[in-house]
């Protein structure tokens, strides 16, 4: 029972995540609510009994993504400013 | 469990509505990463059985009826190989996008029109 | 205007085609045959404690062998297209510096712990590469100059991709058959000395996938 709120309760968040990360124009902004459903898709899969995938959806989905998005954005707003 | 694959669902459209309306490159490449974790929120929740534990055979679950307690390992196991491949995926991605921008000067997709009929 | 009446065409397409995923949806109670006949050869001929461990590295070994060929041939594919560029120097506070190199000892600690554990608690190659990787992460991220040394990856990673595949290959030349962890006698159930050549086989998986992504990282990040 409790584990169903909980998904329900996270799911919300994650629907209006993803549709706020697809409409926002800041581009920082977006990366990082795209970590956000990352982050919490992990919980979802430890209730869902796979405690593997959740360690590795918790350091590669939010954590090297994340840092890879942000080091394409600063490459291309450089490649931007010296022209 | 079915709001995880109702989940799952929604945020595979979502991510795939992303791709194919966003004119941003940056915003295609998020629409995959969405979509993509859908994908694997799907794949896992059809491996859910009711009332079970992780595939972990230590002091919580009796060695000899593990396969009465025990949730599908099949999925974990795909799941967690798409994941890596998933950043992987992204990171060429984006690496192209770099490319691209250098080339093109500009992050939207309708600047580039070499490949258009 | 056209555009978004195929937009809107496709979505309508994708939500027929995918709904009757959940509307036939039906919960089942017991494993599938193959999914049982794994658990209980997990305990019986492999004595391993984590069953998704044994499903990757023996059941579906073949598979984990062509995945980590997809990410190197990633990872050969960013480097061809993001060469390395100058940027200027920064000099870094001293304070993250040496936290930094502190805490880049412990980091990797853990790494090496999660996948020499693979076959007993959560975890694995994968995980622990990861890990590795963010230790890496930190030390560019605090220093800006810092220059990572590409020759001593591309060796980790070529060694330990070779003894993968030539473990496999001991499997063949002793005719038990490739990637057959039982080379090695396999130990009792529970104890970290145990299942054969699977915590060898992962911890070669985790210095491979380790020294790729830390070559992803510092290849994305230019400079």
């Amino acid at each position: 029972m409790i584990s169903t709120i909980i998904i329900v309760g996270l799911g919300i968040i994650m629907i209006i995540a993803g549709l706020v990360a697809i409409h926002l124009k800041n581009l920082l902004a977006a990366i990082i609510t795209t970590g956000v459903i990352s982050l919490f898709a992990s919980v979802i899969y430890l209730i869902l009994g796979s405690p593997d995938v959740a360690m590795t959806e918790a350091t590669i989905g939010s954590g090297l993504t994340t840092i890879i998005f942000l080091y394409a954005l600063n490459r291309v707003r450089k490649e931007n400013d010296n022209d | 469990m079915i709001f995880a694959l109702i989940l799952g669902f929604v945020l595979l459209l979502i991510g795939i509505y992303g791709m194919l309306s966003q004119r941003n490159l940056i915003k295609i490449v998020i629409g995959f990463s969405i979509a993509d974790t859908g994908v694997h929120i799907i794949i896992v929740a059809v491996g859910y059985l009711r009332n079970r534990t992780a595939p972990i055979l230590d002091s919580a679950v009796s060695i000899k009826d593990a396969v009465n307690q025990v949730v599908d390992p099949i999925p974990s196991a795909l799941v967690l190989t798409a994941i890596v491949i998933g950043l992987a995926v992204t990171a060429l991605m984006l690496s192209f996008v770099v490319e691209l921008v250098k080339k093109g000067n500009s992050l939207s997709i309708d600047k580039y029109q070499e490949l258009k009929w | 205007m056209i555009k978004k009446i195929f937009v809107l065409l496709t979505m309508v397409g994708l939500f027929a085609v995918l709904y009757p995923l959940i509307s036939h949806f039906e919960y089942s109670e017991n494993l599938s045959e193959l999914a049982s006949k794994y658990v209980t050869g997990s305990v019986e001929d492999l004595k391993s404690q984590n069953v998704v461990t044994s499903v990757i590295v023996t059941y579906r070994g073949l598979d984990t062998l062509g995945e980590v060929t997809v990410l190197f041939l990633a990872t050969a594919g960013i480097g061809f297209l993001l060469g390395k560029r100058k940027g200027k120097k920064r000099k870094s506070s001293e304070l993250l510096q040496t936290t930094s190199s502190f805490l880049m000892g412990l980091i990797i600690l853990f790494g090496v712990y999660i996948f020499t554990h693979g076959h007993l608690t959560p975890g694995g190659g994968f995980q622990g590469g990861v890990i590795i990787a963010t230790a890496f992460l930190l030390l560019i991220l605090t220093d800006v100059n810092m220059k990572i040394n590409h020759t001593i990856l591309q060796v980790v990673e070529a060694f330990s991709g070779a003894f993968y595949v030539g473990i496999g290959i001991v499997g063949l030349v002793l005719m038990i058959g490739f990637l057959n962890p039982e080379i090695i006698p396999l130990g009792k159930f529970g104890y970290l000395f145990s299942a054969g050549a699977i915590p060898i086989i992962y911890s070669l998986v985790g210095l491979k996938v380790g020294a790729e992504l830390t070559n992803i990282l510092d290849t994305m990040r230019g400079e």
